[in-house]
């Protein structure tokens, strides 16, 4: 690996500036990621050559809006290697694809006394549409426990998971704990228990190969914007005979089939679930995204991250006072690392991080019941993509030295 | 060395006040209690007053934050002490007009004027003004 740089780093414009006078190092992937500047030009093409509403022109440029929005949906589907391109819903991001699901499927679905299972590391939005529907269908919220590094533990589903559970939902990788959960053996003990197995993919789908048909995951949810494109666009995957089943959510243009005074029948999928004008820009531009990062190849990036952490782990376990949460073993870590400086809040660490140009969140990262789980308040954390390099770990490492430093010593 | 501009935020005060807070704890006899949570990153800060005859007779706060809110919190609690309500009042405008970098009078503010270089800090805005929002909320508070 070469140091500075490497192939993929002078395709993003946005790395190369000056923070706070120092290089800017953006470790903050797992918020959101930067754009190729193919990605941004190909915003701009749309809107000066194509742009046009879709499924409802007969003009050349609805045509081709249309094309272009479908051919996306297209390039996704393979992308995830889904059987049906209509399975493939847009949303506004996974947020809204959890919602969905728990709005219309769950809605159907859970009656009193039925169970819903989750675990403790889940982000808000694989948390809150579940505790919201348990609430209102007098069901139960079961939380699974995680094992000493933070994965969520087989054993315990085992237990949790019962005759009564309807749905299973769970992140696929942990927004904090930076561990890939055992989603596979998650939705095989869903099934044999017969409830349904959604996936929080937000983390794992920019990172890693994702196959829907392999994991056997009923839903699949995950934001465009956290895999080199825009924000306002993401996908809920859901098994054809599944979404079929269930009832759209949102009423209006687009969705339906035929529309009478007193009552109208829907559109097929994956319309029925896409009220009014969609993100047209955002979903071709998401599609542009997955033939970028399929042209480097998934498990490129996934190895390549790997590495990365290979590289960074171990040199961040010897700083003293520094607690790395998630397993301390480079292997089973993905390049989502959380840590604290001993004595010192990690706002106060993010600030010292960002004078020295390293971009890293600080806080409870959507994830206050896990932060409860390990008996913080808040972390920081630093999050790599393919585009980061050696170079940026060291920085990483340095910087935080550099900041323990200044608070032991009052100034520099 | 750019971590140098931290300088400006932490000066030694601020750390000194933060390492060792003044009035941290609990009142038993407080007449206003307030809890504020700063949700965007799980801060939490308890606030007991003991207002008597008009005046902040005692205060003390609790909770957890970083540097600069427990800071906040010390030097505020230092500054209103013994204060009419009026005159704390118009100490939590100053500080907030302080922090936005507007022009206001700061010799009342005490140790808590060393908190200006926040206001070149935008992000943390809102760690120095939980205390005297808390403040503001608690005297208020029917
Ligand atoms: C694990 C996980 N789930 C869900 C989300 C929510 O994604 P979005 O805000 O794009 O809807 C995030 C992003 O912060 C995440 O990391």
């Amino acid at each position: 690996m070469d140091n500075k740089t490497n192939q993929w780093r002078e395709d993003f414009p946005i790395l190369n500036q000056k923070v706070n006078d120092e290089n800017l190092v953006y470790l903050d992937n797992a918020a959101t990621t930067q754009k190729p500047q193919a990605i941004i030009n190909d915003i701009d093409k749309f809107y000066q050559h194509d742009n046009a509403n879709v499924h409802r022109g007969v003009h050349t440029l609805a045509e081709r809006s249309t094309e272009q929005f479908e051919a996306a949906r297209v390039k996704i589907q393979k992308f995830i290697n889904a059987q049906h391109s209509d399975e493939i819903i847009y949303t506004k991001g996974t947020t809204d694809a959890l919602n969905i699901i728990a709005r219309s499927f769950g809605e159907e679905n859970i009656h009193e006394g039925d169970e819903i299972v989750i675990s403790y590391l889940e982000h808000h939005s694989n948390l809150i549409p579940w505790q919201q529907l348990a609430i209102k269908k007098h069901a139960t919220l079961k939380y699974i426990e995680l094992d000493k590094d933070g994965f969520v533990d087989l054993e315990d589903a085992k237990k949790k998971i019962t005759d009564k559970t309807k749905i299973v939902s769970i992140a696929h990788v942990s927004n904090v704990l930076g561990v890939i959960n055992p989603v596979k053996e998650l939705a095989s003990l869903a099934h044999m228990h017969g409830a349904v197995m959604v996936v929080d993919g937000a983390q794992s789908v920019p990172h890693m190969p994702v196959d829907v048909q392999d994991l056997d995951c009923d839903f699949l949810a995950f934001s465009g914007h956290k895999m080199l494109g825009p924000t306002g666009i993401g996908v809920l995957y859901g098994k054809e005979a599944l979404l079929n089943a269930m009832p759209p959510v949102d009423y209006g243009g687009e969705m339906i089939n035929f529309v009478h005074l007193y009552e109208t029948s829907w559109n097929d999928l994956p319309w029925k679930f896409e009220a009014g004008t969609p993100n047209i820009a955002g979903a071709i531009v998401l599609g542009d995204a997955v033939d970028y990062l399929e042209k480097i190849g998934m498990q490129n990036i996934f190895d390549y991250e790997n590495k990365l952490v290979a590289y960074v782990l171990p040199k961040l376990l010897k700083i003293d006072d520094l607690i790395v949460y998630g397993p301390h073993d480079p292997k089973k870590h993905t390049s989502v690392i959380s840590f604290n400086l001993k004595d010192l809040h990690p706002h106060d660490l993010a600030t010292g991080l960002d004078m020295e140009g390293v971009a890293v969140r600080a806080g409870h990262h959507c994830a206050q019941p896990l932060m409860g789980y390990l008996g913080v308040n808040a972390t920081a954390r630093a999050s790599f993509y393919f585009y980061n390099t050696v170079e940026d770990a060291d920085t990483l490492v340095k910087s935080i030295v550099a900041t323990k430093e200044f608070f032991k010593n009052g100034t520099v | 060395m750019a971590l140098s501009k931290m300088d400006n935020l932490y000066r030694q005060v601020i750390l000194d006040h933060s390492a060792h807070p003044h009035h941290h704890g609990k009142l038993d006899d407080s007449t206003n209690q307030i809890e504020l949570k700063n949700p965007t990153c799980g801060d939490v800060l308890q606030l007991d007053v003991k207002v008597k005859d008009n005046k902040i007779a005692d205060i003390a706060f609790s909770g957890y934050g970083c540097t600069i809110s427990q800071a906040s919190a010390s030097m505020m609690t230092d500054a209103v002490m013994n204060k009419d309500i009026d005159t704390a009042e118009d100490m939590v405008e100053d500080f907030s007009n302080m922090i936005l970098g507007e022009k206001t009078d700061t010799d009342i503010l005490d140790d808590a004027a060393t908190l200006k270089g926040v206001s070149q800090f935008p992000a943390r805005i809102k760690c120095a003004t939980l205390a005297w929002k808390a403040l503001h909320k608690a005297l208020n508070k029917k």
